[in-house]
């Protein structure tokens, strides 16, 4: 997935001399997890930069490069340090369309790996996700193929609004699906049918995904067809498609990293209720890590829910309402 | 009438020192005795042990990521001397190892923090010490208002907060500046300008030719010294501590030294640092500096050097082996400590995770 992640912005910041890279360490070491290796080399030190070490600026400077007239493109190095950013985010990327009444477009992408599971040290690996999407104004993204992370990346860049991306820490190196050479775009707001299904729905994304694909495979061996729907973006939200699968499935079960309450998770259930309260066999399930914070990594194995979880939660999930 | 203009100023200006490169002490007097010098060469000593030994284990999967203090020992330990553990307070980043074992973390925590066990967090009630920081620059604006809690309170305790030439360009270390030279805050601002931030070179977080300067924007007094000379960093922490604990206000320590290692265990320099740089700073080390002068002065040598590296080495091999047979946390771990009254809804799921995982 990283390969895919920098050919996108390689071949973006050819085709368009507006496209520049900020962050920390982008630039010689081509990022901590090489997402922007080489691009320094090819495009120089203007356009690809090395910023001081301030999440705050890094993200208000590049609203006034995209105001200037160019197309920032921000790595921030681990979501966790979003917070310091966060003033510009929440309150700034995310309304000035709004503020300006239309006068300023925001097209600007912050790039962000999130979640855990790679052992990464303390307050690295939160999945913050929920804080971004109860943000009006702000895309957010969150790619769980390299497929899927160069064309989002692609349609992301080409947004006239703002966009968090989101890159699976643990994909990063894990994910190795094909990726075409040329250009192409994965539209926003449109989910994947990871694998098709009729029992049960279950959504995840990013990292979970993955996740949420063995547990299938094994429900499967158990008699259990399971839908996996990779949403890929959750604001703008494919709601349509999560519905057309629940209708056919009628049950319903939500993978996610973050802790349980206020998650992406209740947003979906809320809605899925909304959308579909008597096609639904049964109560919608959750499937999270527990209402606390992200612990050191020698016991975030019990933390992140895993596939025997998963197995475990839908299995019982679908014998109760079957 | 003329305009007041503040120009930079780029005259050079040289670090405080007090040893010449091959340990020689200036003409004035030391500023430690023979005593303090060996037992700070102790911790100094202790660090490279630590190190060596945290960074083999993590190549064999049995350490976490952690950053070595390697090239910068006289600086943490210079800084750490000057402190009275009894009431002066350490508000740490993550790369002063020495200063949290002198000042009575125990270095199995230290390790099993690193290894990933939630229990390494644990400080015994009598250190005076915040947990490390990993967010850089968080732990600066809470080392002011713990400085500034301890002077309402009447108290004559002082707090240092360490942190980077990285760390420095963040918001809430200008803010903790500002903050604490208003309220004359007993707090020592200590910048460890290593040279790097991962690989963002020193040059990347200010146009400013020292960071030492940047105090007198907010009205406080800053210092630069020599961080790879240890009497020199403990000299002026010293009279840092001073000043602070009779009412003096902050100050900021900038101390010049260099990452002779990685930043982590999971960082490759050699795709950034330049090799004649680092050779020029190998040739500075801070540790053979400090034996140098105690040979200059008659009181080191072999015999007495491989006995410190031992017992050394015997600590660090205690210490690590306690961490090695500290138990894997439950998952209560992850439950435990969160409130001091936990709502129900988190309890529940604390049982519920105890059932999953083969009980607590
Ligand atoms: C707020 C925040 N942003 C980014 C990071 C990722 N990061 C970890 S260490 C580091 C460089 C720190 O440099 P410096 O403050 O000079 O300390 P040093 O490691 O050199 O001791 C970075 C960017 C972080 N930990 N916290
Ligand atoms: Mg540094």
């Amino acid at each position: 997935m990283i390969e895919a992640i920098r050919e996108c912005l390689g071949q973006e910041m050819e085709a368009d001399k507006r496209v520049v890279v900020i962050g920390e360490d982008v630039g010689v070491l081509g990022g901590v997890f090489r997402a922007t290796d080489g691009l320094q080399a090819r495009f120089g030190k203007e356009r690809v930069v090395d910023m001081p070490l301030a999440e705050g600026v890094i993200v208000g400077s590049g609203i006034g490069l995209a105001m200037s007239g160019l197309r920032p493109v921000i790595e921030l190095q681990f979501l966790g340090f979003g917070h310091q950013a966060f003033h510009q985010i929440g309150q700034q990327v995310a309304r000035l369309r709004y503020r300006s009444q239309g006068r300023h477009s925001l097209p600007l992408v912050i790039r962000s790996p999130f979640g855990g599971g790679v052992r990464t040290p303390e307050l690295h690996s939160d999945a913050f996700e929920a804080f971004y999407t109860h943000t009006p104004g702000l895309k957010v993204v969150a790619p769980a193929t390299a497929y899927d992370a160069k064309g989002l990346l692609a349609a992301a860049m080409e947004s006239d609004d703002p966009v968090l991306y989101l890159e699976p820490l643990k994909g990063y190196r894990l994910t190795k699906d094909e990726v075409p050479d040329e250009r192409y775009t994965v539209p926003l707001g449109k989910l994947r049918v990871a694998r098709a299904g009729t029992d049960v729905t279950l959504i995840a994304w990013s990292a979970a995904v993955n996740v949420a694909e063995r547990a299938a495979e094994e429900l499967f061996e158990q008699g259990i067809s399971v839908e996996v729907l990779d949403l890929r973006s959750l604001n703008p939200l494919d709601i349509e498609g999560i519905t057309e699968s629940v209708v056919k499935t009628g049950r319903v079960a939500i993978l996610h990293e973050a802790p349980l309450t206020g998650g992406f998770g209740s947003e979906l259930i809320a809605t899925i209720q909304q959308e579909c309260f008597y096609n639904l066999e049964a109560p919608i399930i959750r499937i999270t890590a527990p209402d606390t914070p992200y612990p050191l990594g020698g016991v975030e194995d019990l933390y992140i829910p895993d596939v025997d979880r998963v197995v475990a939660e839908v299995a019982a999930l679908v014998k109760a309402s079957a | 009438m003329s305009v007041s203009r503040f120009l930079p100023d780029f005259a050079p200006i040289s670090p405080f020192s007090r040893l010449s490169e091959s340990g020689i002490l200036d003409s004035g007097a030391s500023p430690m005795s023979d005593e303090a010098v060996i037992e700070a060469l102790r911790y100094m000593m202790l660090t490279r042990v630590f190190d060596d030994k945290a960074t083999s284990m993590q190549r064999q999967g049995r350490f976490g990521t952690f950053s070595s203090v390697r090239g910068q020992e006289a600086s943490v330990v210079g800084a750490a001397t000057a402190l009275d553990p009894t009431k002066d307070w350490i508000v740490p980043q993550y790369r002063e190892f020495p200063a949290l074992i002198r000042h009575g973390y125990p270095i199995e925590n230290f390790a099993l923090y690193f290894m990933g066990n939630p229990k390494g967090g644990t400080i015994p009630p009598e250190v005076n010490m915040l947990p490390m920081q990993i967010s850089l620059a968080a732990q600066i604006p809470q080392a002011t208002g713990l400085a500034w809690g301890l002077k309402m309170q009447g108290g004559d305790g002082v707090v240092i907060t360490f942190f980077g030439d990285g760390a420095s360009s963040e918001g809430d270390f200008h803010e903790s500046l500002n903050l604490a030279g208003i309220m004359k805050a007993p707090v020592i601002f200590f910048l460890q300008n290593n040279g790097w931030a991962i690989s963002t070179p020193r040059e990347n977080q200010t146009a400013a030719r020292s960071f030492a300067e940047r105090a007198l924007g907010y009205g406080v007094e800053g210092v630069i010294v020599d961080g790879n000379d240890l009497l020199a960093v403990h000299e002026v922490t010293t009279q840092a501590v001073a000043k602070a604990r009779a009412g003096g206000g902050p100050t900021l320590i900038e101390s010049v030294t260099y990452r002779t290692g990685a930043h982590n265990t999971a960082d490759d320099p050699t795709r950034y640092v330049d090799q004649q740089e680092l050779e020029k700073w190998q040739q500075k080390d801070p540790v053979e500096r400090i034996k140098n002068y105690l040979r200059s002065r008659g009181i080191w040598n072999e015999t007495l050097e491989q006995e410190m590296l031992d017992s050394c080495a015997a600590q660090i091999d205690t210490a690590m082996e306690i961490a090695r047979n500290t138990p894997l946390a439950t998952s209560n771990a992850i439950f435990d400590h969160v409130y001091a009254e936990p709502p129900q809804r988190m309890l529940d799921q604390k049982s519920d995770w105890a059932h999953r995982n083969g009980g607590a």
